[in-house]
């Protein structure tokens, strides 16, 4: 399968760098806001958006990006909103991966099918759903692949090792190593054990391994990055959108630290 | 039908489990301890000595001679599950799964309530077995439900504001939720109600199935046979359900009362069967009050305990098989039938239990004199005064 998701890790791995992924919330604080920003972290050189649909119920999101949704959805944010950003990103030359992050239902409600063509139509290259457990809904993988989208599933500290094969072999483009035991939201330094956990992870499958929750600082992105294929910032960016003020320049140079750092190179 | 849910939690398309990865470890864990205890016979043992002696089972099954008087139809007999230590039914699947969660070597416990009527249960049964306790409670309904925040407090549980989305009990859950997600080593997450990823629906409707199982041996006593009607309420569904399960094989009609709120055909009403959409909340799929958008919506009910916007998936299957009926009483119905129990049988019931009361009104009209009308009064009606109070 070949999308531009599949592509920038084969070339990331080819050339032994390193891998940095944005999460943004669709729509804090607009959605023009956040296709500003997008291309602000193409231009400075983040390799994959994880475009976060706003979602009612997010069970596995700390405060930071609870407010974010919560305000995106008081501000009307829809489906159709994430399509047409994407669209116009792409008609103005935009090449990032882009992937598609939901809750399960606002997809389930979409239609499956009809969502996986949606979304390739306006040109996203994957999927990430943080509550569709890899047992279920088989149809949905089969409807991405039809599309030739990725569907990327999540590892977690308390997966066992016959899971992490299992998911290991589903994941398409990378595998989502899940930092900590918690929820989303910054944290000031990850455990020690992470080292030693993501080289179990990395020795037991052989698909790219990004890590992410709880990555807040360029020092932490340059030590977690080291450890496998790439980092995956979100909360991060959603503080710096709100403690600026929504100052796209004063985000946009968090970012490029970040990706700096990230990829051993600030 | 002893067949469902499926090894994943399946009860036809409905069910399952839809979490974030970080929990999966703890549900197997939790599904491979429940099928130990279910046939381990030191459990049953052990489960049923607290049962009968500290909850206080087998609750009786009353003949309502007033009311049936009064409603004008077949025998009403009240299942008196408001006689449970604590006030309500929810303490059967407190004691047990505080039980299980021994069995675990977990020490802490942590609940989401709605009413606070299965933080209270969830709180005593934290202090019967010595695990430690946290209750998350939407702010809103901390405000309406004061008299069993206080009973939680004293009953040393740590009771924790949820300010996230609606401040409800759909709050809590995703609450309860995050936590667990941090804390799975040390801690049991008790939920409570025949709702959420497997194994809970199907754990909470076999530890709840004592209700239908008594009222059958009751029924054969009393009545000499089995009920022709039974009719309990519904909100996530585990007191209906743990009545209904047991009669699911018989000739019995089995009747689901939804809240219609202050009416079904507008928004506010917590008539998920009725009035939902198949979709995914808190790690099952079934029937969900949600917008076009998938964005869940809003529940809304006098009684605290109806308020969800989601059901339990068997609920949510039975519907679908056509095995049980859903219908669904509105706010005033319910309160005009808190009065009825009230002033005829001297009987408080809560106002969820009140719902159910209120479907054995309207229904009498098509009863025969020689049936037999069962309905789950599932609590006592102390935490609504104040409600009840405004309303009347």
């Amino acid at each position: 399968m070949r999308n531009r998701l599949i592509k920038k890790i084969n070339e990331a791995r080819r050339k032994k760098s390193k891998l940095f992924c944005a999460y943004l919330t669709l729509g804090y604080p607009s959605v023009s806001f956040t296709a500003r920003l997008i291309e602000e972290l193409e231009k400075s050189g983040a390799d994959i958006i994880e475009l976060g649909f706003p979602f009612s119920d997010p069970l596995a999101d700390g405060p930071t990006i609870q407010a974010s949704s919560g305000y995106a959805l008081r501000h009307n944010v829809k489906f159709n909103d994430a399509l047409r950003l994407v669209r116009s990103l792409r008609k103005r030359g935009v090449g990032i991966p882009i992937i598609f992050f939901s809750y399960y239902n606002p997809i389930y409600q979409h239609g499956l099918a009809r969502f996986a063509k949606d979304i390739r139509r306006a040109g996203f290259d994957g999927v990430i759903s943080p509550d569709l457990s890899p047992e279920e809904d088989p149809a949905f993988g089969r409807a991405l692949r039809k599309e030739k989208l990725s569907l990327v599933y999540l590892v977690a500290p308390t997966s066992s090792s016959r899971r992490i094969r299992m998911i290991a072999r589903k994941t398409s483009g990378f595998i989502y190593l899940v930092s900590l035991k918690g929820v989303t939201g910054a944290r000031r330094k990850l455990g020690a054990d992470i080292a030693a956990y993501v080289a179990k992870i990395r020795s037991s499958a052989s698909k790219a391994v990004l890590v992410g929750f709880g990555v807040s600082t360029p020092g932490e992105a340059r030590r977690i990055s080291k450890l496998g294929d790439g980092v995956i910032v979100g909360s991060a960016f959603i503080d710096s959108i709100r403690r600026s003020k929504s100052k796209l320049k004063t985000v946009a140079s968090f970012a490029s630290r970040m990706i700096r750092a990230a990829k051993g190179k600030g | 039908m002893g067949s469902l849910p499926d090894k994943g939690g399946h009860f036809s398309i409905f069910g399952g489990r839809y979490v974030p990865e970080t929990l999966v470890a703890a549900l197997d864990e939790l599904t491979v301890a429940y099928r130990k205890a279910r046939r381990d016979k030191s459990f049953q043992r052990e489960l049923r000595y607290y049962l009968e002696n500290y909850v206080g089972r087998p609750t009786p099954l009353f003949f309502a001679r007033n009311l049936t008087r009064v409603y004008g139809g077949g025998r009403i007999y009240l299942k008196r599950e408001d006689l449970c230590h604590t006030g309500a039914h929810k303490i059967n699947n407190t004691v047990a799964q505080a039980l299980l969660a021994k069995r675990l070597g977990k020490c802490r416990l942590i609940a989401e309530t709605g009413a606070g009527q299965h933080g209270v249960a969830t709180a005593t049964a934290a202090r019967l077995f010595g695990l430690e306790c946290e209750v998350f409670m939407g702010e809103e309904d901390i405000k309406r439900q004061a008299l069993n925040v206080f009973k939680m407090k004293l009953l040393g549980a740590k009771v924790t504001p949820v300010t996230s989305g609606s401040k409800t009990l759909k709050d809590a859950t995703n609450e309860a939720m995050r936590d667990w997600v941090a804390t799975v080593d040390t801690t049991h997450y008790l939920l409570g109600s025949t709702v959420g990823p497997h194994p809970f629906p199907m754990m909470v409707r076999d530890f709840q199935s004592v209700i239908g199982r008594e009222t059958r041996q009751q029924a054969r006593k009393i009545a000499k046979r089995l009920p022709d009607y039974i009719i309990a309420c519904v909100g996530g569904g585990s007191n209906s359900l743990g009545m209904f399960y047991p009669f699911l094989k018989d000739r019995v009609k089995l009747i689901g009362i939804e809240a219609a709120g202050l009416g079904l055909n507008t928004h506010y009403h917590a008539a998920s069967i009725n009035k939902g959409r198949t979709g995914i909340l808190h790690g099952m799929k079934t029937l969900v009050l949600q917008d076009e958008e998938g964005q869940i919506q809003l529940a809304h009910s006098v009684s605290a305990g109806l308020d969800y916007p989601g059901v339990g998936p068997e609920h949510a299957y039975l519907k679908h098989t056509g095995r049980v009926k859903y219908e669904a009483i509105t706010d005033r119905e319910a309160l005009g039938a808190f009065d009825d129990l009230t002033k005829l049988e001297g009987i408080l019931p809560a106002l969820e239990s009140a719902h159910a009361i209120a479907y054995a009104k309207k229904l009498a009209r098509r009863t025969r004199p020689r049936d037999v009308v069962v309905v789950c009064l599932s609590g006592r009606g102390d935490k609504d005064i104040d409600i009840v109070k405004n309303k009347l």
